[in-house]
């Protein structure tokens, strides 16, 4: 006990001493949550639409001026020609175009119908979709209003009309930095825990020092322990410091058990420090070890959940993933700190993680070999 | 009982054979050197004794301890210094000194008296980075660490490469010293001038022992008559001498070239006189007596 106290407090001499190891502490956490929160949203904003109006009617104005009066849109062109409106498109400088055909408002007012064109740019279908979603929303408004112009109060009232009112749960302002915080934080986590053990276990192989170790009657759970604890303890503060963060700047709510966070987080972290061990193990540089702990990061972020939904994944992603530790965490960190759930609610994922624990754990102790 | 004894120890890697069949035995207290040049499997057989690495067949035995089975217990009793500097250079002199000590469940001011003589010499740098520090006095903390625990046997791997003429001559006085306390040293060395400083030198090349005997021993062992050369440009005397007719061997030796003949009868003023014909001045040929170094060239060339 006495010798892996001493590695330990060894351990944290060496980390501190790192000149480049405060930073990251300290400096990463939160330029991590101001420019990934702020910067990675889905909101839609700005969407550069090219007006091709040919009808040049009250009709057409009063559409194309309700495209101006939302938010969402900027009308950077008007023109007669579709070419032109093309060509921008072509150069990225326009998302959608507009066109408005001659004889718009003629055939509104004889045949009671009126065609309009969306031109969409769908590079980033994602975009696309909700561009589209926007458009429509914009002339079933116009539509209703033309009805309210055009019938007398009695016609109104035969029309049957179903009214959807919304209540977002959980987010009522659905604000999207309030689903991000607790993602970018579990983020942070696990670079700290994956990147950081296991390049400070290679480390060792690739200066020689290990070699100095290994003939020492340091246990190997010992020197495993020792190596682990500080930066299972430095990835817990940094939770601690990250959440901290968000409440001060991004005032995200807090609403469960906070040691429930912290008891998965330590958890969770059992399974990325024992991945990070299976990585040294495997490797012998800290460039080798960089690049797998990079694949296994890229992999599991983009699954994660964080920026996508796992639900509108495919069913066969949706097994694999769940082998993705991070996926777990995530949904712990968005149940507790948005929804205040309690133990109960969360267990499934909670032994999930636990059982993650234990196989990764015997899997990389196991792995590890103090002789060659 | 040996302190250490090796049976019939073989070891391959993917691409090479880096022990063959390699048996000895070192008694207690006894300064056994390994010489043999880079490559040759000094430091194979030496993280084989310390437990690094196992065998493929064979069996060694530290103290009568396994090196496979008892492999715990004799990390407890050897010290082992490795060829590359291999403590943590981000921390201090003392910390690495502690670190050591602590691991081994010891503290320093224990085990003060065995390192005394060597760790003053490096005390007033003990605020000092590892890291930082001259190749000497790294070398000395190494050794410094591999001693806090008070070993039985003590494992150097190469511990003088890279390392200046003083300095080296330090480290063997050290050993002297530690030898005469009665610790067991085997170590490692690519330098033949320091054979003769063991008790027992061994000569290992390709993975096989040569000879092993005291340096003594080694030397009576010579067999050919041998004659040391010099004169102004003793790089042209080199080759001219290698064509000497009925010449087994030309070494540079220092400032003087050292020759052997198979044949008895060759005389000293025949060398002269074939120097003189080939346009060497200042050529000096005297008899000489065969050194240590002269003995494993001798066996290198078998």
């Amino acid at each position: 006990m006495r010798t892996l106290l001493f590695i330990i407090q060894k351990e944290f001499l060496q980390i501190f001493r790192n000149k480049g190891m405060l930073p990251i502490i300290f400096v990463v956490p939160i330029v991590q949550l101001l420019i990934l929160v702020n910067a990675a949203t889905f909101e839609m904003k700005n969407i550069n639409v090219s007006v091709v109006d040919l009808d040049l009617s009250t009709s057409s104005r009063k559409l194309i001026s309700k495209y101006e009066g939302s938010p969402f849109y900027r009308v950077v062109q008007t023109t007669f020609s579709f070419e032109e409106a093309r060509d921008l498109m072509q150069k990225g400088k326009v998302d959608v175009i507009i066109r408005i055909p001659s004889g718009f408002e003629r055939h509104l007012v004889k045949e009671n119908q009126g065609k309009v064109q969306f031109v969409i740019d769908a590079i980033n279908q994602s975009v696309a979709g909700l561009s589209s979603a926007y458009c429509s929303s914009i002339l079933i408004d116009f539509n209703r209003e033309l009805m309210q112009d055009w019938l007398s109060p009695g016609q109104m009232a035969g029309l049957k009309n179903i009214q959807t009112d919304y209540s977002y749960w959980y987010n009522p302002k659905l604000n999207y930095k309030t689903y991000m915080v607790p993602g970018i934080l579990v983020l942070l986590v696990t670079i700290i825990g994956l990147l950081l053990s296991g390049m400070n276990i290679v480390r060792e192989k690739e200066i020689g020092t290990i070699e100095q170790i290994n003939v020492t009657p340091i246990r190997k759970i010992q020197f495993i322990a020792g190596k682990l604890t500080p930066f299972w303890i430095i990835a817990l503060f940094e939770l601690a410091f990250g959440l901290a963060v968000g409440k001060l700047l991004f005032d995200i709510p807090l609403l469960g058990n906070l040691w429930l966070i912290f008891l998965s987080g330590g958890v969770y972290l059992f399974v990325i420090l024992s991945l990070g061990l299976l990585i040294s193990t495997i490797t012998s540089t800290q460039q080798q070890a960089m690049l797998v702990s990079f694949f296994f990061m890229v992999v599991f972020i983009l699954m994660s959940g964080l920026f996508t939904s796992i639900e509108s994944m495919p069913g066969w992603a949706q097994q694999i993933d769940r082998l993705n530790p991070l996926m777990y965490f995530i949904k712990i960190m968005r149940m507790v700190l948005l929804k205040g759930s309690t133990f109960a609610d969360i267990s499934p994922h909670f032994y999930s993680l636990v059982v993650y624990a234990i196989v990764m754990v015997s899997l990389a102790v196991g792995r590890y070999r103090k002789v060659a | 009982m040996s302190a250490i004894q090796v049976e019939h120890i073989s070891k391959n890697f993917a691409h090479a054979k880096a022990l063959d069949d390699i048996s000895f035995n070192v008694s207690k207290g006894e300064l056994f050197g390994f010489i043999g040049p880079d490559g040759a499997g000094k430091t194979t057989l030496f993280r084989i004794l310390t437990t690094l690495l196992l065998p493929d067949t064979g069996k060694a035995l530290v103290n009568g301890l396994d090196v496979v089975k008892d492999y715990r217990k004799i990390r407890q009793d050897i010290g082992y210094m490795p060829g590359k500097f291999s403590l943590y250079s981000d921390l201090s002199v003392e910390e690495n000194l502690n670190f050591y000590a602590t691991v081994f469940g010891t503290t320093v001011s224990e085990n003060y008296d065995l390192i005394r003589d060597i760790y003053a010499q490096i005390e007033p740098f003990k605020k000092r980075k590892a890291g930082k520090l001259s190749g000497g006095m790294k070398q000395k903390l190494a050794l410094s660490c591999a001693l806090i625990h008070k070993p039985s046997v003590l494992i150097l791997d190469e511990p003088t490469t890279g390392v200046d003429a003083v300095s080296r001559l330090e480290f063997w006085d050290m050993l002297k010293r530690l030898k005469n306390s009665g610790i067991t040293i085997l170590v490692a060395t690519p330098y033949m001038d320091e054979a003769g400083l063991c008790d027992q030198v061994a000569l290992i090349q390709d993975g096989k022992l040569m000879t092993i005997s005291s340096p003594s021993e080694v030397i009576k062992t010579y067999p050919w008559k041998l004659y040391s050369v010099k004169s102004d440009d003793i790089f042209r005397m080199l080759n001219d001498l290698r064509m000497f007719p009925g010449i087994h061997s030309v070494f540079a030796f220092g400032q003087a070239a050292h020759i052997s003949f198979k044949n008895e009868g060759i005389e000293e003023n025949a060398i002269h006189r074939y120097l003189e014909n080939k346009g060497h001045t200042g050529i000096l040929v005297s008899p000489a007596v065969a050194n240590i170094e002269d003995c494993f060239m001798e066996l290198m060339i078998k």
